[in-house]
């Protein structure tokens, strides 16, 4: 229950990006699950030759509003609350349920996704639906509150398991113990593979953000490494790989490629020089900034190239104390 | 100025799929056609007017964490830009107006 009254007393807040993904993922889990994760297993049924006033009774105690019919373990039918005032009206409780159950029976299988039911009740105008697997016998039985149930179980299960997963990733410096702990994450880079440009750098971005990093740490990382990506992608003769070691204080990256080299170094940084080809500037590529840009959001970097052979690009960001990753105080404590 | 009343007054398509966008802010605007330009130039939060119209817009939109992108002259996005800038949360917005216009529009609206 008290998930269900943190969303509603969410209700009052402005919706963030966070939140709008998060009204995107009910959606996509009512898709992904089924009937059987989400209804009620432990189904209560009444024989057809049962007094009404008997199904009355286990309404009543059960505090639910219908059962279904069951005859040799095959659905006969379903009686409702409503089937129940009818026989009052006519004083006619002592008459057998199928006198009065309704045999028309609406019921959803059991591995169909939870949109299907949904559909079900709002088609048909039922509170319950009797669940049956693919011989037609009944396995269960599903409410619209179990729908809702269902769907805020798993949203706390995805929430729980990304907060583990930002958890692990952030305490990664302070769980491991050695002399000098660094994460190296590498990436093959393709030349002219417009199409995937930016990934390598998204990817980076996102892992510095789960291990804790803040967010200006992140996109000045993100920047510097998509410029650098986007030069192995444009100029190399066979693209190249991209190196990041991140380390409690520093975070270095490093591109290399096999060619064809730079021939002037001392232009090549210059603000708005460029030798990308008409092709490649009308992308919007080669304003001659990437070098520039990828100087402002380190603290070092050294551009090493030979013609013919190939460059090597190396940034480093030396991390400011706010911004280190936090590492293990006393390593002699741990066992 | 929320960005759902932009997208009203200007009368702007949304090719992404719809965000609460009355509760987004923008915190100004950059015009360039040049990647490396919006990058070093645009600031979090803000519209970028542009040209281009393919995929590597939204990588460029998601590393400066621009509001949206506006794509002018009715330039489209193919359908393969719409899904990367969908899996990365990137608004993609076009207008009729070339990038001048629009840009004067947002002016006067007060994006400043």
């Amino acid at each position: 229950m008290s998930s269900l009254q943190e969303l509603q007393g969410r209700k009052g807040r402005i919706i963030t990006d966070k939140d709008a993904r998060e009204i995107s993922r009910v959606e996509e889990l009512s898709y992904d699950l089924k009937v059987n994760e989400v209804m009620t297993r432990d189904v209560k049924t009444v024989a057809p030759e049962l007094p009404m006033s008997n199904v009355l009774e286990i309404l009543r105690i059960g505090r639910i509003s219908g059962v279904p019919v069951v005859q040799n373990g095959e659905m006969a039918g379903i009686l409702s609350i409503e089937d129940i005032v009818r026989a009052m009206e006519k004083n006619d409780l002592a008459a057998p349920v199928d006198k009065y159950m309704s045999r028309r029976v609406v019921s959803v299988n059991n591995y169909d996704s939870v949109v299907k039911a949904i559909e079900t009740f709002s088609a048909n105008r039922k509170g319950r639906l009797p669940v049956v697997d693919e011989n037609g016998k009944l396995v269960g039985i599903i409410t619209k509150g179990d729908i809702t149930r269902g769907i805020l179980n798993a949203l706390q299960r995805d929430y729980h398991e990304e907060e583990l997963r930002r958890y692990r990733a952030s305490h990664l410096f302070e769980d491991i113990t050695s002399d000098r702990t660094s994460l190296i994450l590498r990436y093959d880079i393709k030349a002219r593979d417009y199409l995937n440009g930016g990934q390598a750098s998204s990817h980076i971005k996102r892992a510095l953000l789960r291990l804790g990093a803040t967010p200006q740490l992140a996109r000045q990382c993100g920047i510097a490494i998509y410029e650098a990506e986007m030069n192995l992608i444009i100029h190399t003769d066979h693209g190249g790989t991209i190196r990041v070691q991140i380390e409690p204080h520093r975070i270095l990256m490093q591109t290399t490629d096999d060619g064809p080299g730079i021939p002037d170094v001392t232009k090549a940084l210059t603000p708005g020089w460029s030798t990308a080809t008409q092709e490649v500037r009308d992308m919007g590529f080669g304003a001659g900034m990437g070098l520039v840009n990828i100087q402002r959001c380190v603290d070092k970097m050294t551009l090493d190239s030979t013609l013919g052979k190939g460059t090597k690009l190396l940034m480093e960001i030396i991390l400011r104390p706010e911004e280190r990753f936090k590492e293990t105080d006393d390593p002699e404590t741990v066992p | 100025m929320n960005l759902q009343e932009i997208i009203t007054k200007l009368d702007l398509a949304v090719l992404t799929h719809p965000k609460p966008f009355s509760s987004i802010h923008p915190t100004g605007g950059y015009t360039s056609d040049l990647l490396s330009c919006v990058i070093a130039g645009a600031k979090p939060g803000n519209l970028w007017l542009t040209i281009q119209a393919h995929n590597n817009i939204v990588a460029v939109a998601s590393l400066n964490e621009l509001a949206a992108v506006i794509v002018t002259e009715n330039a489209s996005p193919d359908a393969a830009v719409i899904e990367k800038a969908n899996d990365q949360g990137v608004t993609l917005l076009v207008s009729r107006d070339n990038t001048y216009q629009l840009a004067g529009k947002l002016w006067e609206m007060g994006i400043r």
